[in-house]
């Protein structure tokens, strides 16, 4: 019952982390189900290929036959045989704002899913829980409206330039300074997409003759920068300490492959709430580790920003860290704050920097003015700097429909992945069939998920992924709750053996949360 | 009302099979073969135990039967 204080007392809160491992049976059924499916892809190749039925998907022209296959690797035999199957969960296509209820044009298919048609039916009012709509701002009422309504009538919606040249408004201007205020860093750049922002100024930070050390589980964008700057990347093993410690020992030790000499720049990507699992990272002790090494920090806070900490500026703050601590803080506008777009925050020899040499500068097209004002006004409104409580009352609403629905869902016996306070839930499916049967059965119920397959996941560790919002009442998540019980009664989808007891008050061990009785 | 529960529980036994195998995704006629073949190769599975395995445990038992208590019967 004592509570050990792990490494060197670096946290000031207790770090609540779990993956619970895969059932044996349920691992056994998930092969011999992908086997299944495996063998009938095969006879349904076969089939397309001696003209028995009609192929409906890509194929070479008959004069590339006998080229280079393009169509024959893994990942499309996946995609003819088994992502067909199940389609009808993914792009659906909604037709209003993605707030905490969302409406959906209803749509069948009369071949399996190769073709789609509407049945011009619009479904109304399903719950939904696949947005990344953290704080509510996705609204079509409300200050942040209103105050876009008023930029696009005095500015227009094109930019037509890049900040380089005619694009840079003195609304980005305002908008920089105002992040960099929110952050708490000397100074901010902000660029028109998330994804660009990562794959475009890592290429600019790092070259050859650095060292990129890397998440196993970073965001495709971050792993596209890496590559395209021509660094060595080298993987460690998710929020693992010991293994990043083992390579920046490595690297400082014997230095360049070759010839030896010492890295020019060790760099560590990391990200703030790592999407799939629902896990944070463990960032005092990246920082301590990089003080000791003395390398470089790149932190994506892409679904952190606005999601955790007591008012809302991201996993630095949740940890009581200095911001100065990361080099460079990057994060995107989409997720908490309702519009589109990435910054890099830091100090300002490197924003300055950035200004001139990153190429999303000097290429891409910068915001656009309504989106700019969005941002603004939901980013003072989170500070409290509009005069009302409303950012705060937010934060700590999602905070409370985190830790309700996490327990919840626990209590139920279903196997969560991820951190008690990250408000992205995946709840493990396992099985293929499952996944189409849950995507299914939840929008009978209209309640909207989003479920993940292979190649997003393991093949074996397919998941739906919850998204919370400040903006589901107690009453949605209620509702959620109970048909998300019916659902997993109906696919048996509670295969948690660790049965929670609930409304427990003993303090945890710091890292692992095992539940042994039951 | 009984034997609705009953055929309740059966259907829902029987989409249990259908999530497990993967023949939930599959296309009718995909089905009918693949339940065809498991049907099949369940019965041929029941019929070789019926006919072993009854067999196969007197003789094993006869066998063990014969280490342990057959010497006292010899010398007799």
């Amino acid at each position: 019952i004592n509570h050990i204080v792990h490494n060197g007392g670096l946290y000031k809160r207790p770090f609540n982390e779990a993956f619970e491992e895969t059932p044996m049976l349920v691992a056994v059924l998930t092969y011999v189900g992908y086997g299944v499916l495996t063998l009938f892809g095969y006879l349904r190749d076969f089939m397309r290929q001696w003209k028995i039925e009609k192929c409906q998907n890509a194929t070479e022209r008959e004069e590339q036959k006998d080229f280079v296959p393009l169509y024959q690797d893994f990942e499309n035999f996946y995609n003819r045989n088994l992502y067909m199957r199940i389609r009808d969960s993914w792009n659906r296509p909604i037709c209003s704002v993605p707030g905490a209820k969302v409406d959906m044009m209803e749509r069948v298919s009369h071949d399996y899913n190769w073709t789609f048609t509407y049945t011009g039916r619009v479904i109304k009012d399903i719950i939904n829980m696949g947005s990344y709509n953290y704080l509510g701002f996705a609204q079509k009422a409300g200050t942040c409206q209103e105050a876009a309504a008023k930029v696009l009538s005095q500015y227009g919606a094109g930019v037509c330039s890049t900040r380089q040249e005619m694009g840079n408004l003195d609304k980005h201007e305002e908008l920089e300074k105002l992040v960099a205020r929110f952050l708490g860093v000397e100074s901010a750049m902000a660029y028109g997409m998330g994804f660009a922002t990562n794959s475009m100024n890592i290429p600019a930070l790092v070259g050859k003759g650095c060292l990129i050390l890397s998440d196993e589980l970073n965001h495709a964008s971050l792993v596209l920068g890496a590559r395209l700057s021509g660094a060595t990347i080298r993987i460690f093993k998710h929020n693992n300490m010991q293994s990043l410690e083992k390579l920046l020992k490595d690297a400082i030790v014997h230095g360049q492959p070759r010839t030896r000499r010492p890295w020019k720049k060790i760099l560590i990507l990391v990200e703030g709430i790592y999407s799939m699992e629902g896990s944070i990272v463990r960032l005092p002790e990246v920082i301590a580790l990089k003080k000791k090494y003395k390398s470089y920090l790149y932190l994506d806070e892409a679904h952190s920003i606005g999601a955790l900490g007591p008012s809302g500026r991201g996993v630095v703050e949740y940890f009581g860290l200095n911001p100065e601590d990361v080099d460079v803080m990057m994060g995107t506008f989409t997720k908490s704050f309702g519009a589109a777009g990435g910054y890099i925050g830091g100090k300002k020899e490197l924003i300055d920097y950035l200004r001139t040499y990153s190429h999303s500068a000097v290429y891409a097209t910068s915001l656009s003015p309504p989106v700019v004002e969005q941002i603004i006004t939901s980013m003072k409104c989170i500070m409290g700097e509009d005069g009302t409580t409303v950012g705060k009352a937010r934060v700590q609403q999602l905070a409370e429909n985190t830790r309700y629905f996490r327990r919840r869902l626990k209590e139920m016996g279903f196997i969560i992945y991820g951190n008690e306070d990250s408000p992205v839930v995946p709840l493990m499916l396992y099985m293929p069939a499952k996944i189409g049967a849950f995507g299914r059965e939840m929008l009978k119920r209209n309640i909207g998920v989003v479920v993940v397959g292979f190649p997003a996941t393991p093949i074996i560790e397919s998941r739906a992924r919850f998204c919370l919002s400040a903006a589901h009442t107690k009453e949605m998540l209620d509702t959620a709750l109970k048909e998300i019980s019916e659902v997993g009664d109906l696919l048996q989808l509670k295969y948690s053996r660790h049965r929670l007891v609930p409304l427990l008050d003993r303090p945890f061990d710091e890292t692992t949360y095992e539940e042994t009785e039951d | 009302m009984d034997i609705k529960h009953v055929k309740d529980y059966i259907y829902w036994l029987y989409y249990q099979y259908l999530l497990i195998t993967c023949s939930y995704v599959l296309e009718p006629w995909e089905q009918s073969m693949f339940h065809t073949i498991t049907v099949t190769v369940f019965a041929m599975v029941v019929y070789t135990a019926y006919v072993f395995i009854p067999i196969h445990v007197r003789l094993a038992f006869e066998f063990f039967s014969q280490i342990f208590g057959g010497q006292p019967e010899s010398t007799v």
